[in-house]
């Protein structure tokens, strides 16, 4: 049985951060293990403007806080929160 | 009901959802949208969220409220979208048995929403200018003592 190298996830941006990149969503992809720091990297290289983005953002995995160090497999989706203002 | 909404919020349904003739204290809370001397011109701030995710924390921070006040009743609702200034951004009601849960509930729901919720604002000022709004309170990029 195949078992998959890589990982693709859907990345969303809020607020300033997708008015940074110039778009509420992407899809990239990496190599497994994967973690949310990669994603990070992986975006921040190769999105236009991502490099405006934070080198360590408030991150979220599958609709939950994360931290960089947490794993990511293929299919979940990673969101940028710039630092939350709600309330 | 759902924790979010783009209407104007009302205090009545809150309150309404959380009263109970077990609950001798109900707390509201209400976060509006300031334009006093510090923020000098904001004429509205427009709301934006990572909607599916708010509505699943304000589920689990509801569900953390509950387990520390078992007998507490919240009930909480964020408008998103422009809200002018004096207007109502969020309203919190908490009611108990007695009045000190009910306002240590209500107190520990919107300190939470500021570090839970994924809630963005950007000022939108008098001039025309728009500023996005730092989890401080003070707009993104400004000098620190403003």
């Amino acid at each position: 049985m195949m078992h998959a190298t890589s990982a693709t996830v859907r990345v969303r941006f809020f607020a300033r951060y997708a008015e940074l990149v110039g778009r509420t969503e992407a899809e990239v992809s990496v190599p497994l293990p994967a973690t949310v720091g990669d994603v990070v990297r992986r975006v921040r290289a190769d999105l236009p403007g991502a490099g405006a983005l934070p080198e360590r953002p408030l991150a979220a995995v599958n609709l939950r806080q994360s931290k960089l160090d947490a794993r990511v497999e293929d299919g979940d989706e990673v969101a940028f929160l710039p630092p939350i203002a709600g309330g | 009901m759902t924790y979010v909404t783009r209407q104007p919020l009302s205090i009545d349904q809150l309150v309404a959802r959380v009263s109970s003739p077990a609950c001798g204290g109900t707390c509201v809370f209400l976060g509006t949208v300031r334009n006093g001397p510090e923020e000098d011109g904001v004429s509205a701030i427009e709301y934006s969220a990572y909607e599916e995710m708010v509505e699943v924390e304000f589920g689990r921070l509801v569900a953390d409220a509950a387990a520390r006040w078992p007998d507490a009743r919240i009930a909480v609702q964020h408008r998103l979208g422009t809200i002018p200034a004096g207007d109502a951004s969020i309203g919190i009601a908490a009611a108990a048995p007695h009045r000190a849960e009910a306002f240590e509930a209500c107190r520990f729901v919107i300190e939470e929403v500021k570090r839970r919720i994924p809630v963005w604002k950007k000022e939108l000022r008098l001039d025309g200018t728009e500023v996005w709004v730092d989890p401080s309170g003070r707009p993104t990029g400004k000098p620190s003592h403003v």
